[in-house]
């Protein structure tokens, strides 16, 4: 596991270089200010020295601390833009993995419809990161690997390294996105080139089967946020099994139950706090009724339809 | 003197009584009061949501709260601390209390504007606070509203920008009044080098008042405009540019930091050399550097968007410019210790949370060099090492200033003195609470740890426990602190006029001062800290 200065990438040594003048620059000058105020505290307490001196300025001790602090971060600077600007420089055989960042979770595609929730990278081999956002922004964090840029809607931001590390390293988004921002970590797993060739060849085609059109829809509106596919619960009723399913609602004149039907499905989406099932919350979903045209509300209701024949 | 009604002189306090009058009153020193007890409310509300989140954080996990609690809680008590406590603080309370007396004035500019200010300050907190309790969730997106989550999120986000929109009109009124205040109003013989440094340091902090934070309130304003109107100013499915967001926010909240840190100097700068008994070091480098701070803070803010996709350019621009925006700080720094080098140092409690500001406001003025390189920055970005960072700054720079301009001006404003030695005790509490609290948070954020994170992974936990604890003993610290000024208000032995020899204007006048503060007009005729000693030719 992880050590605070494992140096997972090729880019790591720079930063690190960079972290320890700046560190050591800061302890020394932090040390020497509280000794000095110490001392002073001491060494001209009232009570052992009745006479203050009234000197109140010194041009060339002013000129001297204004001159070496400035020389002093300058070189922070120098150290920090060393380190840096590698980053932005992308060689020309990284292999590109895309990166998709959602609320909350993600997912790694390898291209041709090969999509993974780690990231499974070759030793010693580039890899450029393309992020993409599907809803808010998100960030790409690996801390072993001394990376991290912002995941952006509409942005095609990017970033690279090249694993010096055989290992498995933290992922953790690093941009604040909601409810489970703090569940949206992953793992980078750094294997030989032969291994990672072959995990690359097994890896199961699951992305690009074309959905049927209402889900796509509710891919869209990113309904899946709140509602899970698969029967557990996240913020709101999952769609496993939706259609025609008896639940009992909460109106505003009291509990009933209800088939879920076409009617009901819509008017859910449309006015979700209207009939609210039980053990659920009213007042978070938005109302989709400005977003979703009654042409894709049906095609909606036909998803739903269809996934409950198929079983 | 007795405490006998009948043998108290006439003083801004008794000199009208009752609520009404108090809640009427253009008196700068009953306003800044009103600031300060206001003020003092809210940050103790958003101290206990700190404690609150500390108590969850002890476990990874539910601890005592769900996600969207945590969420709403670190939204709003950012929201708290920055726009209703840490912003407008120093320059409302003691601003408003001090500037006049401290140039020789009987008010400010504009005394009507002012309790109009205080108006508006309240009326933008009380939005805040309906922001979680009216109807729908409150607010969960970060005291910084980034969007897109911020458009889409269907919580009270709306009432929590209105809010901020309106306290920043306070801000930018108070701005405006102190600088009108120091350009028209300062007594005859006052010219500007013989101004002191606290004045000088709300003069800066004012033109940042003004001319940033109408910024800030077009931005809210057309977040609001995005949820309500779908204009698609930041929204990408609506064309708009989420980064763009960032900078409208950010050209307005980095100069919001010096409006912040740089009365904090002020009253520390006044401390030093009232309680070594002799003059300022560096009179002028010190008025240079805090225009310097207000005029290079305008062009850092990048420094808060390295990793957000902006170019490559703007990244080194931004971080060269941080590291020079630090020398005048550093400058600051070498002048206060020189100025207590070689005088009759008095440890009484105002000079023991100035130096205390000093450690505090070091360690994080030097992380926050780490933040301003790039290389290190991209490690740290978004980590518990920039909420370390912040908090030293903010809270052990501005915040321990604060209590050191409490105990300093105290028998100013009540013409009664605390409890050293309970001041004394409060202080360590305050202290190594402070410490215990923040200081992990730099080991964690360097090894990875998230900020903003409800949940994390277990091999942070030590840290956790460390700065919970931290936490409590810092609450601690701060019931003994407030505790021992409240009580001292009404029951501390009367104090006299000029306890500490401080040579600035406030301390020539009686304690608590009158009405109109001075008798008569004062001429002056000297640069100020003037110490009348054996040694002065």
């Amino acid at each position: 596991m992880e050590t605070l200065f494992n140096e997972g990438s090729n880019l790591a040594g720079a930063v690190d270089r960079a972290f320890i003048f700046i560190f050591a620059v800061s302890f020394i000058f932090t040390i020497g200010i509280t000794a000095l105020m110490i001392y002073i505290l001491i060494h001209f307490s009232r009570k052992r020295n009745k006479n203050p001196q009234q000197f109140s300025h010194n041009t060339k001790l002013e000129v001297v601390w204004t001159v070496i602090p400035i020389l002093i971060v300058l070189v922070m600077f120098y150290y920090g833009w060393v380190g840096f600007a590698p980053m932005r420089q992308v060689p020309k055989d990284a292999m590109p993995v895309t990166v998709i960042g959602k609320m909350w979770s993600w997912e790694f595609d390898y291209g041709n419809g090969k999509l993974s929730k780690e990231l499974v990278v070759p030793y010693n081999k580039n890899v450029k990161l393309n992020l993409v956002s599907v809803d808010v922004n998100h960030s790409l964090f690996i801390p072993a690997f001394r990376v991290k840029e912002d995941v952006i809607p509409g942005y095609k931001n990017y970033l690279w390294f090249r694993p010096i590390m055989k290992g498995t390293f933290d992922i953790y988004c690093t941009e604040y996105c909601g409810l489970a921002h703090s569940a949206m970590t992953a793992k980078a797993v750094v294997v030989d080139s032969l291994e990672f060739n072959k995990w690359l060849a097994d890896l199961k085609v699951t992305g690009n089967v074309p959905d049927h059109p209402g889900l796509a829809i509710i891919k869209a509106n990113a309904c899946l946020t709140c509602h899970s596919m698969d029967g557990s619960k996240i913020i709101g009723p999952s769609f496993k099994g939706l259609f025609g399913r008896k639940t009992v609602v909460v109106t505003d004149s009291g509990e009933k139950e209800i088939e879920a039907n076409g009617d009901y499905i819509k008017k859910s989406i449309i006015d979700p706090n209207a009939d609210v099932v039980k053990g659920f919350n009213k007042g978070l979903m938005q109302s989709y009724k400005e977003k979703i045209s009654a042409e894709d509300l049906d095609k909606i209701v036909d998803y739903f339809k269809t996934a409950g024949e198929a079983k | 003197m007795t405490n006998s009604s009948t043998s108290v002189p006439l003083n801004y306090l008794n000199h009208k009584t009752g609520l009404w009058s108090w809640l009427t009153s253009t008196d700068h020193k009953r306003i800044g009061l009103m600031y300060m007890y206001t003020i003092a409310i809210f940050f103790c509300v958003a101290a206990i949501l700190g404690l609150l989140m500390r108590i969850e954080k002890l476990t990874p996990g539910q601890t005592i709260m769900t996600a969207q609690t945590y969420n709403g809680m670190f939204t709003i008590h950012g929201i708290i601390m920055i726009f209703i406590v840490v912003i407008p603080g120093l320059a409302a309370v003691f601003g408003n209390i001090f500037l006049p007396i401290m140039i020789g004035a009987k008010d400010v500019a504009f005394p009507k504007l002012n309790l109009f200010s205080w108006y508006v300050f309240i009326t933008g907190a009380l939005l805040g606070l309906y922001s979680q309790f009216a109807n729908g969730n409150s607010p969960d997106t970060g005291w910084t509203f980034y969007v897109p989550y911020s458009a889409a999120a269907s919580s009270n986000v709306v009432i929590a920008l209105t809010a901020a929109f309106v306290l920043g009109f306070a801000s930018i009124l108070t701005g405006l009044n102190f600088i009108v205040t120091i350009h028209r109003m300062r007594a005859p013989g006052m010219t500007w080098f013989r101004m002191p440094l606290f004045p000088w340091s709300l003069y800066a902090t004012a033109w940042i008042q003004l001319l940033a934070t109408p910024i800030v309130g077009i931005t809210l304003l057309m977040v609001i405009a995005e949820r309500t109107l779908h204009i698609g100013f930041f929204d990408p499915s609506l064309g708009g540019d989420p980064v763009l967001y960032q900078h409208l926010f950010w050209i307005y909240s980095h100069p919001a930091v010096y409006v912040m840190i740089l009365p904090a100097m002020g009253v520390v700068t006044e401390i030093f050399p009232t309680f070594s008994q002799k003059p300022v070091f560096g009179y002028v480098p010190i008025v240079f550097s805090s225009l310097a701070i207000a005029l290079v803070g305008y062009f850092v803010w990048g420094h808060h968007m390295f990793t957000s996709g902006i170019s490559y350019e703007s990244r080194w621009f931004f971080s060269f410019l941080t590291f020079l925006v630090a020398i005048p700080s550093a400058i600051k720094v070498f002048n206060w210790l020189s100025t207590m080098y070689g005088g009759s140092v008095d440890l009484k409690p105002p000079l023991l949370f100035a130096i205390s500001f000093i450690f505090l406001f070091t360690i994080g003025g030097f992380t926050g060099l780490t933040l301003g390189s790039l290389a290190t920055n991209i490690q740290l970005h978004n980590t518990d090492f920039v909420v370390a960072h912040f908090h030293y700054i903010i809270f052990g720079g501005m915040g321990f200033a604060f209590f050191a301009a409490i105990h300093y001006w105290f028998p100013k404003i009540y013409g009664r003195m605390y409890n050293f030695k309970w001041a004394n005790i409060s202080w360590g509490f305050l202290f190594v609470g402070f410490n215990l609290l923040y200081f992990p948070l730099f080991v964690i954020g360097i090894q990875g740890m998230p900020r903003r994170y409800f949940d994390y992974d277990p091999k942070f936990q030590t840290g956790e426990v460390l700065s919970t604890i931290g936490a409590f003993i810092l609450i601690t610290g701060l019931i003994l602190m407030i505790s021992n000024l409240v009580y001292h208000s009404r029951r501390g032995a009367i104090a006299p006029a000029n306890p500490w020899h401080g040579v600035t204007l406030e301390w020539q006048i009686p304690s608590p001062p009158p009405h109109e503060n001075f008798d008569e007009i004062p001429v002056i005729t000297h640069e100020p800290y003037r110490f009348d000693h054996p040694h002065t030719n």
